[in-house]
């Protein structure tokens, strides 16, 4: 599969800057620009931008449009208002993750999906062909005409606030409303994947490079800097917010992963509902821990997880944390040895190295949750 | 391009030898812990342990990458960089001084001619480094 790499729009931006330029997810991306562990620190103390446009973007519309969604993802999206925002997974039959995602109502019979970027076409293909022929909704694919800016950290609400065409004060944690920033039309969402207060700014594809241009001007006084997918990681492992391909994926069901709290079978039939009962009704088999090393080490995707030279799990995320200053892991590991202050071995490099298991997140979250 | 003092010998594998009387100093090129990024970790050997010449005689991690560390010459390891464990940034910071890695005292007086010169290691990056 030697398919080019496909560049957002902010490619120009990203290389003039300076930045290192890497593939993920079939994109090229900045993976740093000054380095990964400053662009860290400036998110946790004043703002970042990151360009998170090589997310997918899907729309459904139609007086059905509720029920496919229902069909077709875990969480209960009856309960979701008009600008609302919802986290939430498109399940296998089987209980597995297809994808995880959050889901906007723009209108009472509109929704729009962000996706994973590695996962489009393949969520396209997914949502396609779960939603029955005849049905009364259409789904629209706008990932490539949709830019997406995120702006995340303390001082990120005093930087887009400066440059919005309102008060952002009255969008709660989750929530999102249109308005303009710099004049370009946004669809400002309260959310991100940093554990920092923040925004993502939704805008045409056309006007993102002018947003990104303003941001970093008008934020110069708040120390803002753009962020590479470097950062991004480690500051999504210090909260243990799972990456699709790294912590879940075909082979992870939601429960296990520690994401029951989006998985409502209450509100009726959908897709991996009955699979998902019947997990929470046995029991999980392993859970998604957050691990610190007690031994000077870095534990990696993949590496196994044993306990007196008994294999009883996996890694599937691990890096030094910055903010925390410890090299921290997640892990699948058996429900048994998933308890806080169990202690586990890493195999790394052929050798045990001692682990265990602590609360999360590792770093205490500064997200806005009222408002 | 990366800082390549002319005093030093040079690997494939990016790392740097200085000799010091019959002793030979080893740590990672500017060029390499650039390409790494912010280093996290470094495992080296201890003292007395025994190399040989382009095996890996440790690790060295950034955020993003694992990398050997090989060693240029083979030898006994007659000393550590004590500091690096605590402090991995140095390799960073100072690639060619604080940021050294062990010292060998080689067994085979060969295997030094065969290091890559300051022209040749610069040859080499211009070529790609790989």
């Amino acid at each position: 599969m030697d398919t080019p790499l496909k560049r957002t729009p902010l490619y120009d931006a990203h290389v003039k800057a300076g930045a290192r330029m890497v593939p993920f997810g079939g994109w090229e991306m900045p993976v740093q620009y000054t380095g990964i562990i400053e662009e860290h620190r400036t998110v946790r103390r004043a703002v970042g931008l990151f360009d998170v446009s090589h997310m997918g973007e899907f729309e459904i519309a139609g007086p059905d449009a509720l029920a496919v969604l229902q069909h077709l993802t875990s969480n209960d999206v009856a309960a979701l208002q008009e600008g609302q925002i919802q986290y939430s997974i498109l399940c296998y039959p089987n209980g597995t993750i297809v994808d995880d995602l959050t889901v906007y109502r723009l209108a009472p019979d509109r929704f729009m999906l962000t996706v994973n970027a590695g996962n489009i076409d393949k969520d396209w293909a997914w949502v396609n062909q779960s939603t029955e022929h005849g049905t009364k909704a259409r789904w629209r694919n706008i990932s490539a005409a949709t830019g997406l800016i995120a702006v995340q950290g303390p001082k990120a609400e005093p930087l887009v606030g400066r440059l919005a065409d309102r008060d952002l004060t009255k969008i709660g944690y989750y929530r999102f409303a249109r308005g303009a920033v710099t004049g370009v039309p946004t669809m400002i969402s309260r959310t991100g994947y940093t554990g920092e207060d923040g925004f993502e700014l939704y805008v045409a594809a056309a006007d993102t490079a002018r947003l990104w241009a303003a941001l970093l001007d008008a934020g110069r006084a708040d120390g803002v800097a753009p962020i590479g997918l470097g950062a991004r990681d480690t500051l999504r492992l210090e909260m243990k917010y799972a990456l699709y391909g790294n912590d879940i994926d075909e082979t992870t069901n939601a429960l296990e992963a520690g994401l029951g709290w989006v998985v409502k079978p209450a509100k009726g039939e959908f897709i991996g509902r009955d699979a998902l009962e019947k997990i929470r009704a046995e029991g999980v088999r392993r859970k998604l821990v957050g691990l610190e090393m007690v031994d000077k080490a870095v534990a990696r995707h993949g590496y196994a997880v044993h306990t007196a030279g008994r294999p009883v799990g996996v890694v599937t995320s691990g890096s030094y944390g910055p903010s925390v200053d410890k090299y921290i892991a997640m892990a699948y590991v058996e429900t048994a040895l998933a308890a806080i202050g169990t202690a586990l071995d890493v195999e790394i490099r052929g050798q045990a190295k001692a682990a265990r298991v602590v609360r999360t997140p590792f770093y205490a979250s500064r997200v806005k949750k009222t408002g | 391009m990366a800082n390549v003092p002319t005093d030093l010998k040079y690997t494939r594998e990016h790392e740097w030898a200085k000799q010091e009387g019959a002793r030979v100093r080893v740590g990672i090129t500017a060029y390499a812990q650039e390409q790494l990024g912010d280093v996290v970790f470094v495992e080296l050997p201890k003292v007395g342990a025994k190399v040989a010449a382009h095996k890996p005689f440790g690790v060295v991690e950034s955020v993003k990458a694992v990398s050997d560390l090989f060693a240029p010459v083979s030898g006994d390891v007659v000393e550590a960089n004590a500091e690096l464990p605590n402090k991995p940034e140095t390799v960073n910071q100072d690639p060619y001084g604080r940021g050294w890695m062990i010292v060998i005292a080689p067994s085979s007086k060969g295997e030094w001619d065969q290091l890559l010169t300051a022209a040749q290691y610069e040859e080499f990056l211009t070529q790609g480094g790989q």
